[in-house]
């Protein structure tokens, strides 16, 4: 390795995702990126900016408006012996293919007693947090991991935008990628020679022997933020980064809950029937005795997400309810 | 046929009133909308903000064809349909500052402007979203033998959705009072129609449904009031949906984040040189119904009108926080 792959440069992690296709485009020629408006428009978060120029417009293909029809036919060409790379603009707009994604790209492989299997990947934005409404804020990644068939990956961090692409066009199996449109500008470090990641392994990303917050996605930061601020105050959270929400990697927050002894799941997601739930039930069943108290989870306020700055924030977790809600769960006073 | 103050039947023939009407609403939308921009760049207005500068001609020319009775099913580029539905400026926007007093309670902001008073069915922000609801609500007139229509605007991207058919189908074979009128501005974002559309002529792709339809010039606002007219005409006589595709331009970028890389300057400058308000304004100097000062004072009421608008939004009030899950249900029993 020379020095130069080694060097940190900085990067958005928009430009991350961008360099993840480039690259997996650059290595398999059956690698191909579409939806709407992923060439001449430049992506409608310019994630695929500048990359018509460089692939043409067959590999960088812009569909109509028809999410229903181009995730179908990402299906077949998968089917096919193709390895597309699916982008729905938002997660709010795969409602309209959500019968392709379940009903065809999660079950084709049960289905043929095990023939078809289909190597798709979907990208997608999601979260709220922008003021956009409620058409336009859904947080649905967790409703999908409900799926069987289906992998759903998350990205929070630089390395794995930049990485789990790779990994998941390797995957003999549908890979979902949800990236919340608030990290898109996110500025970091990653090294020059970043590249594919695991999709199954969730990471503590701050150590602490306190607490538990298991999250993922825009809220890692939230998490991490507060944890900043509870280690003022002596309280020492770990934080946990799922990165992946199916299959769900249980095992890395049973063993810090075995440590910590106390659970927060924070969730942009709403509580009922939801991957908070799950997970709360599978610290119920796998470190029930180890719990000094019970789980508790910080989730969208189960409504709409209303336009108004002052309501959004408050449907959403933020870092002082996650401080407040740890200070209370360890016994903290004043 | 002669024209009346009630408005335009045959093009070329306008009288002075009715033109200070049309022209007085095309620029009240005009200016609404420039009024937005500035608020979107102060940060008064957040989220996605779509901005209708070039198809005004197409809400106040459908509009005129429309009674109050009627429904009206938009898009998120509905700030002008509002307007002209008779929501007020000041509702509009105060919905856009985010206040209780808007048209949505804070709820909406500018995809979602919604009126019961006047039957606004909403901005709408999925696209072709509105047009299956265009549908039922026409079904529920049908079938409560209310004489009224359900207008739903949408764009040409919506199109190429799979919904877009089945709601032609489902009006026709139900025989539903539809008027789908398709704004073609020929992007859907960065996708120009020859990028989506194997066949271009959208008319052609109702006439497998039997939908009757008609081409119009979405510049023209006479021409537009005209189409409309009979439309709903032919509409109301037949109980059978129509489709109105008005060919127009929008000059602004999609929304505020859009750095339309995928058409030229010089082609937005030549659209902006056949824009509905210039060319309505030289049309009818040159024929002598309109003068400098009528558009002199036309500006002036206009303008004091969306003053007094930015002064009712900045002066409105924030719902307290405790009522934001107010409206996941409901709280009134149904008749
Ligand atoms: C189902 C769905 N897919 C994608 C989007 C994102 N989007 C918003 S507006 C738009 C373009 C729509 O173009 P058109 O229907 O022609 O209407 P216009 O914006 O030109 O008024 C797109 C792709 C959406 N809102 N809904």
């Amino acid at each position: 390795m020379t020095d130069d792959q080694k060097e940190l440069r900085t990067l958005t992690y928009r430009d991350a995702i961008r360099e993840a296709i480039h690259e997996a485009m650059q290595k398999d020629a059956r690698v191909f990126l579409m939806g709407e408006d992923v060439g001449r428009y430049g992506g409608c978060f310019a994630v695929s900016k500048r990359l018509l120029e460089a692939f043409g417009p067959e590999r960088i293909r812009d569909t109509p408006l028809s999410e229903s029809g181009f995730v179908g036919a990402g299906i077949g060409a998968a089917l096919g012996g193709m390895r597309p790379i699916v982008e729905i603009m938002t997660v709010n707009f795969s409602l309209l293919a959500a019968v392709q994604i379940i009903n065809n790209a999660a079950v084709y492989l049960y289905m043929s007693g095990g023939q078809f299997n289909v190597p798709i990947v979907i990208r997608m934005a999601t979260g709220g947090g922008r003021q956009l409404a409620a058409q336009h804020s859904r947080s649905l990644e967790g409703w999908y991991a409900h799926i069987p068939g289906i992998k759903v990956v998350s990205p929070a961090t630089l390395e794995d935008a930049r990485g789990m692409l790779w990994t998941a066009l390797q995957d003999p199996d549908p890979v979902l990628i949800f990236e919340n449109a608030g990290l898109y500008n996110m500025e970091g470090t990653l090294a020059g020679d970043a590249g594919a990641v695991d999709i199954d392994k969730a990471h503590v990303q701050r150590a602490g022997k306190d607490i538990t917050i298991i999250t993922y996605s825009a809220n890692l930061y939230k998490s991490l933020e507060a944890a900043e601020i509870l280690a003022k105050q002596g309280i020492d959270a770990e934080v946990i980064d799922l990165r992946t929400l199916r299959p769900l990697d249980d095992q890395t927050f049973l063993a810090s809950v075995a440590k910590t002894h106390r659970a927060l799941i924070v969730d942009e997601g709403w509580r009922s029937g939801s991957i908070s739930a799950e997970i709360s039930a599978r610290i119920m069943e796998g470190a029930f005795y180890e719990l000094d108290l019970p789980v508790e989870r910080l989730c969208s306020v189960e409504a709409p997400m209303p336009y108004a700055k002052h309501m959004e924030d408050a449907v959403l977790p933020q870092v002082d309810k996650i401080v407040a809600l740890v200070r209370k769960m360890v016994g903290a006073n004043g | 046929m002669t024209t009346n103050t009630k408005g335009t039947k045959q093009a070329g023939e306008v009288d002075r009133r009715h033109a200070l009407h049309l022209l007085k609403s095309m620029l009240r939308i005009r200016r609404l909308e420039e009024r937005c921009a500035e608020l979107y760049s102060a940060m008064k207005i957040r989220g996605f903000l779509h901005l209708y500068d070039g198809q005004e001609a197409v809400a106040v020319g459908v509009l005129e064809a429309l009674t109050k009775d009627d429904a009206i099913v938009a898009t998120y580029r509905e700030h002008g349909h509002a307007l002209m539905r008779g929501i007020p400026a000041s509702a509009i926007l105060a919905e856009m500052y985010g206040k209780q007093e808007g048209c949505s309670r804070g709820r909406g902001g500018s995809m979602h402007l919604f009126d019961e008073k006047t039957r606004f069915y909403g901005g709408n922000a999925i696209v072709r979203g509105g047009l299956p609801l265009a549908v039922g609500l026409a079904l529920a007139d049908k079938m409560q033998q209310k004489n009224r229509v359900s207008c739903c605007f949408f764009g040409e991207g919506a199109v190429a959705e799979g919904e877009f058919h089945e709601s032609m189908n489902l009006a026709a074979l139900w025989q539903l009072p539809v008027l789908f009128v398709c704004e073609n501005n020929l992007y859907a974002m960065g996708t120009a129609l020859k990028y989506s559309e194997s066949v271009m002529d959208l008319t052609s792709k109702v006439m497998s449904y039997d939908v009757s339809s008609a081409a119009v010039d979405g510049m023209d606002v006479l021409a537009v009031e005209i189409a409309a007219k009979s439309a709903v005409e032919a509409i109301r006589s037949q109980g059978k949906p129509f489709f109105l595709e008005c060919r127009t331009y929008r000059f602004r970028a999609h929304s505020m984040y859009d750095p339309e890389l995928y058409r030229t300057k010089s082609e937005v400058e030549e659209w902006k040189g056949r824009g509905p308000i210039k060319t309505f304004i030289e049309k009818m100097k040159g024929q002598g119904t309109l003068s400098d000062a009528d558009i002199e004072t036309i500006e002036g009421d206009v303008a004091r009108e969306i003053n007094e608008a930015v002064a009712f939004a900045e002066a409105c009030t924030w719902e307290p926080i405790e009522d934001v899950a107010r409206f996941v249900y409901s709280e009134r029993r149904m008749p």
